[in-house]
C-alpha cells in the first residue's frame, strides 16, 4: 500500500503542478488580471482618421493603461471614426474637456488612444463624449507634408 | 449433416461448425460433445486451430457456419451482456498464462472477484488465499508475473480460472513447455480440480502421454475434422494408421515428414536455377 | 504500372479500414469512459503513468526552448531596438505554438510510445483476450482509462512547458543579458490575451492530447501481436502522432488566428 501512496501524492503533485501553470500562464503572462471589460464605463470620441487603431488597442493616460478600444465604427454623416472605449472605473475622474489623440507607441509599434486630461471641474461620465481629438498621424501624409514644405523653401 | 441431438449429459456441444481464416479452412463441418464432470481432450499436430476451438466456445470469434451451446445456450447468438454472464462461469487456462503483468499474482488472483463482485477486502483475501492454497502457490502471492517461472505462471492463472468457482475450464496446451515435474503437477492439479469442484474440463494439446493419463475421452482433429475419438485406451489400441502414429509419435506415415516437393534426384540435377 | 495501381488501391482500401476500424475503436472507448468514473482509481494510477513520468522531460524541455527562445530573440530584437519586446515574443510563440506543439511531440514520444507498447505487449501476451474470458471488456477497463488521464495530462503538461519557458526566457533576458524585468513581464501582459492566446494555446493542447492518445492506444491495440509487430506499431505511434500534431496545428492556427 505504500507504493500506491506515493504514486498518489506524486500524482497529486503532478496535477497542482500543472494547474499552477496554467494559472500563471493566464495571470502573470496574459491580461486576464488587467481590469474585465464589463466593469469599465463607456466613453467615445470622433477622430479625423483613426489610422490603424484597433478594436483592444490600449488607451493611456500619462503613459498608464487605463482603458481598452472595445469599438470602431464610420458614422456615414459626418464622415469620421467613431471610437469607443471602455475605460476602468478607477479612473472616473478624467475632466470633459479631456483631448484625445492617437499616437505610435515608437517608431514602428501599435497605436494607442492617449487621453490628456483638460481643467475642467466636472468628469466625464458612462456614454460620455470627448470633443477635442487629434487624428492618427498618417507617415505617408507627414512624409508629404514634409517633402512639400523643403521644395518650397528650395524654390524660394 | 449430423443432426443428433446432443447426449443428455453434454455442457458443450459443437454442431456442424465450420470455420475458415482467410482462404484457409480451419474447421470443416465438426461436430463435438463434452460431457458433464469430465475431461475431455482435443488432440492434434500443431496448426489445426485447437486454440481457435477453445476461442469459438468462449465467443471471441464467430463460426462461418454451424452452432455451439454452452449449457443449452447458444454461444453465438447472446447478447454482449448475456454472453459475458455466461464467461464469468467458464475459466480459461491460456497457454502463456495470460498473467495482467502490472499487478502481484495476488492482486492477478483477486482480479476477478474485483470486477465482478461487491466483496469486501477481507473477504477477497480469503478467497484469494483458498485459491492460491489449491495450487500450491500461497507463498508466492507477492511475486510479480515476471518473477515467476512457466509452471508458476500456469497454476497462477488456474486459480484465477477458478476464483470465480467456474462450471467449465478450458485448458489451452497447458503442459507445453514444462519440464516433467511441473507437468506432472499440473495435470494431478487439472485431475483433481475437475474432481472436486466437479467441474468440466476441455484441454487443448498435444502432449499425448500426459494428456491420455487424465483424459475422461479424446478427441483427434487433423485437417479441420474429426480424425478418431475414444477413451484413451480405446485409442492406444486404435486400427487406423494417423492415431496410431500420432499417438506412438513416429516420424513418417500418413502425415509425411517431407513437405510435398518434385523428386529429389531430379530437384538435385537440375542445376542453373536460383532455388 | 497496372501492379502500382493496385497496390495504390490495396493501401487505400487498407488505410480507410483501418480509419474505420480506429473511430470504432475511439468510439468504444469514449463510452467506456463513464464506466471509469465509478473507479478513479484506475484513471490516477493512468495519470501517474501518463503524466507524473512525462513530468521531468517536458519541464527540462520547456526550460530550455525558453532559454534559447530568449537568447535568440534578444539578438535579433535588439537589432531594431525592440528588447524590451522580448517577453512578448517569447510568451507568444511559446504560449500559441511552441508549448503545445512541443509538448505534444514530447508527449508523443514518452508517453504514447510506452501506451502502444503497453497495450501491444497485453495483446502479445493474451492478456487482452484473457480479461474478455474473465468477461472484463479490456476496452472498458484497459482503453477508456488512459484515454482520459492523456486527455487530461495533455493540457496541464502544456502550461507547464510555457509557465517553465517563459521563466526560462526571463532567467536568459534579464538575469543573462540584462533586460529590465519589468519591462518583460509587463510587455507580455500588455499584449497577450486571455482568450486569444491563453484559452487557444490549451484548446490546441486538448485537442494534440487527445489525438496523440487515440493513435497510441488505438495503434496498441490494432498491432500484430508478435514482438516485431509491437515494436513497428510503436513506431508507427511516433510518426502518425507527429504527423497528426503538426497538420491539425496548422489547422487550428488558421482556425482560431486567422481572422484578425
Amino acid at each position: 500500500m505504500q507504493h500506491t501512496r506515493t504514486q498518489d501524492t506524486l500524482v497529486g503533485l503532478f496535477v497542482a503542478s500543472g494547474i499552477a501553470g496554467l494559472f500563471f500562464l493566464s495571470l502573470q503572462v496574459s491580461n486576464l488580471s488587467s481590469f474585465s471589460q464589463h466593469d469599465g464605463y463607456m466613453i467615445t470620441a470622433r477622430f479625423e482618421n483613426a489610422g490603424g487603431l484597433k478594436v483592444k488597442s490600449p488607451v493611456s493616460a500619462a503613459g498608464v493603461k487605463i482603458g481598452q478600444v472595445s469599438n470602431i465604427h464610420f458614422d456615414t454623416k459626418t464622415y469620421e471614426a467613431v471610437v469607443t472605449m471602455n475605460i476602468d472605473p478607477k479612473y472616473n475622474t478624467l475632466p470633459d474637456d479631456t483631448t484625445a489623440s492617437i499616437f505610435t507607441a515608437g517608431l514602428l509599434g501599435e497605436q494607442y488612444v492617449n487621453l490628456e486630461p483638460g481643467g475642467s471641474e466636472s468628469y466625464l461620465k458612462d456614454k460620455g463624449k470627448i470633443d477635442i481629438t487629434q487624428p492618427a498621424i498618417i507617415l505617408e501624409k507627414a512624409l508629404g507634408q514634409f517633402l512639400f514644405k523643403s521644395a518650397e523653401e528650395k524654390s524660394e | 449433416m449430423d443432426n443428433s441431438a446432443p447426449p443428455l449429459n453434454s455442457l458443450v456441444s459443437v454442431r456442424n461448425l465450420s470455420f475458415s481464416r482467410g482462404n484457409k479452412k480451419i474447421f470443416d463441418d465438426i461436430s463435438l460433445d463434452f460431457e458433464r464432470g469430465k475431461i475431455t481432450a482435443i488432440m492434434g499436430p500443431s496448426g489445426t486451430g485447437k486454440t481457435t476451438l477453445l476461442k469459438l466456445i468462449g465467443g471471441q470469434l464467430c463460426p462461418g457456419h454451424g452452432a455451439i451451446t454452452v449449457d443449452g445456450q447458444n454461444v453465438h447468438q447472446l447478447r454482449r451482456t448475456e454472453l459475458y454472464k455466461l464467461r464469468k462461469r467458464i475459466g480459461m487456462l491460456f497457454q502463456s498464462g495470460a498473467l495482467l503483468t502490472d499487478m502481484n499474482v495476488y492482486d492477478n488472483v483477486a482480479f476477478p472477484l474485483r470486477e465482478h463482485t461487491h466483496l469486501s477486502e477481507s473477504m477477497i483475501r480469503t478467497l484469494v488465499l483458498m485459491k492460491l492454497q489449491a495450487v500450491g502457490l500461497r507463498g508466492a502471492r507477492e511475486l510479480m508475473p515476471n518473477e515467476l517461472s512457466g509452471g508458476m505462471a500456469r497454476r497462477i492463472a488456474l486459480a484465477r480460472a477458478i476464483a470465480l468457482d467456474p462450471m467449465m475450464i478450458l485448458y489451452d496446451e497447458p503442459f507445453t513447455g514444462q519440464d516433467p515435474i511441473s507437468m506432472g503437477a499440473l495435470a494431478h492439479l487439472i485431475k483433481s480440480l475437475n474432481n472436486t469442484l466437479g467441474l468440466t474440463s476441455i484441454i487443448v494439446s498435444h502432449d499425448v502421454h500426459e494428456t491420455s493419463l487424465i483424459a475422461d475421452y479424446i478427441y483427434v482433429i487433423s485437417e479441420g475434422r474429426v480424425i478418431d475419438q475414444g477413451t484413451p485406451t480405446a485409442m492406444q489400441q486404435s486400427t487406423s494408421a494417423w492415431t496410431t502414429q500420432f499417438m506412438t509419435g513416429a516420424a513418417d506415415g500418413p502425415v509425411h515428414f517431407h513437405y510435398p516437393a518434385k523428386d529429389y534426384i531430379d530437384d538435385l540435377l537440375s542445376s542453373g536455377k536460383r532455388y | 504500372m497496372i501492379n502500382n495501381l493496385e497496390n495504390l488501391g490495396k493501401q487505400t482500401r487498407s488505410s480507410f479500414t483501418k480509419l474505420g476500424r480506429g473511430s470504432f475503436f475511439l468510439l468504444q472507448a469514449v463510452s467506456g469512459t463513464l464506466s471509469v468514473l465509478p473507479r478513479p482509481r484506475l484513471l490516477l494510477n493512468q495519470l501517474y503513468s501518463v503524466g507524473v513520468l512525462s513530468f521531468l522531460i517536458i519541464t527540462i524541455s520547456g526550460l530550455f526552448v525558453g532559454m534559447v527562445l530568449g537568447l535568440q530573440g534578444y539578438y535579433t530584437l535588439s537589432a531594431f531596438g525592440a528588447e524590451e519586446s522580448l517577453g512578448v515574443m517569447v510568451a507568444t510563440s511559446l504560449v500559441r505554438e511552441l508549448g503545445p506543439v512541443v509538448s505534444a511531440l514530447l508527449f508523443a514520444g514518452r508517453a504514447g510510445s510506452a501506451l502502444t507498447a503497453e497495450i501491444g505487449l497485453m495483446k502479445a501476451t493474451e492478456q487482452l483476450s484473457g480479461m474478455e474470458m474473465m468477461a472484463v471488456d479490456p476496452i472498458k477497463r484497459i482503453i477508456s482509462p488512459r484515454l482520459l488521464a492523456g486527455l487530461l495530462a495533455m493540457p496541464l503538461l502544456a502550461g507547464l512547458f510555457s509557465a517553465v519557458g517563459i521563466i526560462g526566457g526571463e532567467l536568459v533576458g534579464s538575469g543573462l543579458l540584462g533586460l529590465d524585468e519589468g519591462a518583460y513581464w509587463s510587455q507580455m501582459q500588455a499584449k497577450l490575451d486571455f482568450q486569444d492566446d491563453i484559452v487557444n494555446g490549451m484548446i490546441k493542447s486538448i485537442v494534440f492530447g487527445f489525438v496523440t492518445t487515440w493513435i497510441a492506444l488505438f495503434e496498441g491495440y490494432d498491432a500484430i501481436p508478435t514482438s516485431e509487430g509491437v515494436s513497428r506499431a510503436t513506431t508507427r505511434t511516433v510518426v502518425n502522432s507527429a504527423f497528426s500534431i503538426l497538420g491539425l496545428d496548422f489547422i487550428l492556427t488558421a482556425l482560431m488566428f486567422g481572422e484578425h
